[in-house]
C-alpha cells in the first residue's frame, strides 16, 4: 500500500489512535492496514455496537471507524450512545450501504463523516485528516 | 426480473472486484436458472426485504477468493480456508451494499441483512422458491458468479403514497 504523510496528534506528536468497529474480521484487517499506512495505531477493535461502547470507554481513541450493519447493536445506535457519553468522540461511519437516510441518521446522532466501502485509502486519509483538523492535528512528521 | 433492478448489481460487482482484485472484470455470461443452486466455489447468501424482496448469492472460485483475502488482509494467511470464507462474506456485503444504495437512490427502499455463508441446506432450498438470474464474471484470478432472485412489490410502493384529500 502507498505510504502517506503520517497524521499525528498536535498535543504530543504521538500517532493517532483508532478504534475499528466492524462485524467482518476482514474489514477490520483492511482498515487496520490503512490506519497503519497513515502512521496511526489500532487502540482497539469491536465486532458489534455494544462492544464498541465498552471499547471506547476503555481505550479513549482519537477516532472511531464504525460500520453500520452489525449484530447485537447497529452502528448508528452505537454512535448515539458513545456521543451521548463522550461528546468529544470523533466517529467516521464506514459502510457498504450508503443510503442518504442512513448517512443523515448517523450525522444527526453525532458521527462526523461517512465513507462507503470498498474504501479507497486516499479518500479515507482525507476524511480522517478533515475530521481531526478541528484540533489542528499536525500533518507531517 | 427487470434489467433496471439487475444493472445496479452488475455495476456494484464491477466496482468492488476492481478495487479488491485490482484487475479487469468482464461479464462472461448471463442466464436464467429455475432449478436449485449449486455452489461453484465459496458462496455467501444475502437476503433483503421491503419494496424489493429476495436474495443474492455471491459465489467465487477459490483462486479469486484467495486473491481477495490476500489483498484485504495484507499479510500471510494463517488459516487460508477461514480467510477465504471471511473474504467472500465481506465481498458479498460490499457488492450488495453498493447495489442497494444505487437502488435506494432510484426510490426503492428495503433492508439488507447480514451476509452468511451458503450452507448445504440453503443451497437445496434457494432454487425452489423462484427463477433466478445467474451472472458470470471473469477476472484474472478466476470466475465470480452472482445468482439473483428478487420480486418488486408494486402494491407496497403504492401504499406509501398518502391518500389525496377529496
Amino acid at each position: 500500500m502507498k505510504q502517506f504523510e503520517a497524521l499525528t496528534r498536535k498535543q504530543d506528536q504521538q500517532p493517532v489512535r483508532y478504534l475499528i468497529v466492524d462485524d467482518s474480521v476482514f474489514a477490520r484487517k483492511s482498515l487496520a492496514k490503512m490506519v497503519e499506512a497513515f502512521g496511526g495505531t489500532v487502540a482497539g477493535e469491536a465486532g458489534d455496537g455494544l462492544t464498541a461502547i465498552t471499547e471506547y470507554a476503555r481505550t479513549s481513541p482519537d477516532i472511531v471507524l464504525m460500520d453500520i450493519t452489525m449484530p447485537q447493536m447497529e452502528g448508528i445506535e452505537a454512535v448515539e450512545r458513545i456521543v451521548r457519553d463522550h461528546p468529544e468522540a470523533r466517529i467516521v461511519m464506514v459502510s457498504s450501504v450508503g443510503y442518504q437516510d442512513n448517512i443523515l441518521a448517523a450525522l444527526q446522532k453525532g458521527a462526523r463523516h461517512f465513507v462507503q466501502k470498498p474504501v479507497k485509502p486516499d479518500a479515507l486519509y482525507e476524511i480522517i485528516r478533515y475530521v481531526l483538523s478541528d484540533e489542528g492535528v499536525a500533518a507531517a512528521v | 426480473m427487470k434489467m433496471q433492478l439487475i444493472q445496479p448489481f452488475i455495476n456494484a460487482i464491477d466496482a468492488v472486484l476492481a478495487e479488491t482484485l485490482g484487475g479487469p472484470v468482464t461479464i462472461a455470461d448471463m442466464s436464467m436458472e429455475e432449478e436449485g443452486y449449486r455452489k461453484k466455489g465459496v458462496a455467501a447468501l444475502i437476503t433483503f426485504k421491503g419494496e424489493i424482496e429476495g436474495r443474492v448469492i455471491l459465489d467465487m472460485q477459490p483462486t479469486a477468493a484467495l486473491k481477495v483475502a490476500h489483498t484485504m488482509a495484507g499479510e500471510d494467511l494463517a488459516d487460508p480456508d477461514q480467510a477465504v470464507r471471511e473474504a467472500v462474506r465481506e465481498i458479498a456485503n460490499m457488492v450488495i451494499g453498493n447495489a442497494v444504495t444505487l437502488l435506494n437512490d432510484r426510490g426503492y427502499s428495503f433492508k439488507v441483512f447480514t451476509p452468511e455463508l451458503l450452507s448445504e441446506e440453503q443451497q437445496a432450498a434457494v432454487g425452489a422458491e423462484s427463477e433466478a438470474t445467474l451472472l458470470s464474471f471473469s477476472t484474472e484470478h478466476g470466475s465470480v458468479f452472482m445468482n439473483i432472485s428478487m420480486r418488486y412489490f408494486r402494491r407496497r410502493s403504492r401504499e406509501r403514497v398518502p391518500a389525496l384529500a377529496t
